[in-house]
């Protein structure tokens, strides 16, 4: 079982590679679109990334609850 | 002929001889080949092995993040229009955008992201597609990016005219200045298919040439032993101006886009009409258009591409339509064929020919095939006061575009 820590190390990870984040920016209270920049084109590409690394399944449903960092770790740790 | 004058005030490009359009050009005046081995792993399986690749990468240019959602084709469109306007000084310049127009197309588009994507999808599936595939693929593409880009709103258009596209993207860009819908426009070409799909599908039809073993002397247009065109990719952006707008922001002006002319064959889906008939119209309506005459045209930048069928009915165009006094060349000797780019940067070169009164030269120009009756700067540049001069481009599918540039 990963950490939330190291599920958000493993999210900024991603976010670097497909959307040029600063892994430094990267925390639990930011929001994909609106701190990070992160556009729904992009936010796809991060699920799919994510799916593979902490091997989970991220229904499109379930994304658009997904609008903060820390919503994302909640869901793959719940989940993974 | 129209009452509005157009100009040209920026130039960019990135080609088989350089990253940008003073090495390009230095190149071509020194008659340096863009044509080198293909060393991609899938090229040891092809008849043809030899390429004019970009001379500089778009990694070099393009951050990491941005080259994820652009096809390479996107990418250089991008690189040469960017060279374009910094150049046309238009940046600061406060233009309003609601006059700023796109004109720019490609010969084939993205078929790059469109082949990769589809390995993806049979090795991995659907959802490992990427969410950008239809963006990077969809021929509008490189036009709409530019748009974006420099916040053009008065219209974005894609050109698709096999060889033709370039050139028939600035004839585009002509027309929207002088019927008032812009006072600039961003017009161009780009191409960037060297992958084997393409590859295997201009090889089969045995259009280009086989000399893998001197890849500098492949693209030889004119010569007895010129075999096929040399496949390149590249960029070319050319920014047209009102001229009233272009002095009254004191900018710099390399030439004015005189006069264009467009005609189809009506004939054959790849071969040309050997009489050139298509490509007369064209010249004779370009020449018009710019109120010339044949005998005002010192220089002709010409379509040949180094293939047995094409570069010799052009010739007759050339003589019937212009005359036999002009100086030609075919800078393809030097770039290979840019297909969709070829008429934006051929354009260039025409363009900064009249600036530094010289005629870049045709090299592998070494016996010369024997119906060829008109003067060509062989092998070395050629010195040469020019008033105007015409640049020819010609398309698969029976497109011909004539452009007349003059002095400003």
């Amino acid at each position: 079982m990963a950490t939330r820590e190291e599920i958000t190390s493993g999210l900024a990870e991603i976010l670097e590679e497909v959307a040029g984040v600063n892994p430094d920016d990267v925390a639990e209270e930011k929001s994909f679109t609106d701190d990070l920049d992160v556009d729904s084109l992009s936010m796809v590409e991060v699920v799919v990334a994510a799916e593979e690394k902490f091997g989970v399944k991220i229904p499109d449903n379930e994304v658009q609850n997904l609008k903060t960092v820390g919503d994302a770790v909640s869901y793959i740790e719940a989940n993974h | 002929m129209s009452n509005v004058d157009v100009v040209v005030t920026g130039l960019g490009a990135t080609t088989p001889l350089g990253g940008d359009v003073a090495s390009t050009w230095d190149a071509m005046l020194a008659g340096r080949s863009g044509v080198g081995p293909l060393t991609q792993e899938w090229a040891v399986q092809m008849p043809v092995r030899i390429a004019a690749e970009l001379a500089v990468e778009p990694t070099e240019v393009l951050d990491r993040v941005r080259l994820r959602r652009l096809d390479r084709s996107e990418a250089i469109a991008l690189i040469a229009a960017k060279q374009a306007w910094t150049d046309s000084g238009l940046e600061t310049a406060g233009l309003d955008r609601e006059r700023l127009g796109v004109s720019f197309g490609s010969g084939i588009g993205g078929a790059q992201t469109l082949l990769n994507q589809d390995d993806i999808l049979e090795e991995s599936g659907p959802r490992k597609v990427s969410p950008h595939t239809v963006p990077m693929l969809m021929p509008n593409g490189p036009a709409a990016w530019i748009g974006i880009d420099f916040g053009a709103q008065a219209g974005v258009h894609a050109m698709a005219s096999a060889c033709a596209t370039g050139a028939e993207a600035l004839a585009l860009g002509l027309d929207m200045i002088r019927s008032g819908r812009a006072d600039v426009v961003i017009a161009g070409g780009t191409e960037a298919v060297i992958h084997p799909l393409p590859f295997a599908g201009f090889a089969a039809m045995r259009a280009m040439s086989t000399r893998n073993d001197e890849p500098e002397k492949a693209s030889r247009p004119w010569d007895k032993n010129r075999d096929g065109f040399v496949f390149g990719e590249g960029a070319g952006a050319v920014i047209l101006e009102r001229a009233e707008h272009a002095r009254a922001r004191g900018a710099r002006i390399y030439a004015r886009l005189a006069g264009a002319g467009i005609t189809s064959d009506g004939y054959d889906i790849v071969q040309p009409d050997p009489e050139c008939k298509g490509g007369i119209r064209a010249m004779s309506r370009a020449l018009r258009d710019a109120g010339l005459t044949g005998a005002d045209i010192a220089h002709v930048n010409a379509h040949a591409t180094s293939t047995p069928a094409g570069d010799m009915g052009e010739i007759i165009g050339i003589r019937t339509a212009v005359g036999a006094h002009p100086v030609i060349t075919s800078t393809k000797s030097m770039s290979g064929h840019l297909l969709g780019a070829a008429g934006a940067v051929e354009s260039i070169a025409a363009i900064l020919a009249i600036r530094d009164s010289v005629v870049p030269p045709t090299i592998n120009l070494d016996d010369p095939d024997d119906r060829l009756d008109l003067d060509v700067a062989a092998h070395k540049a050629r010195p040469l006061e020019i008033p105007a001069a015409l640049n020819n481009s010609f398309g698969f599918g029976g497109h011909n575009v004539a452009l007349v540039f003059t002095r400003a």
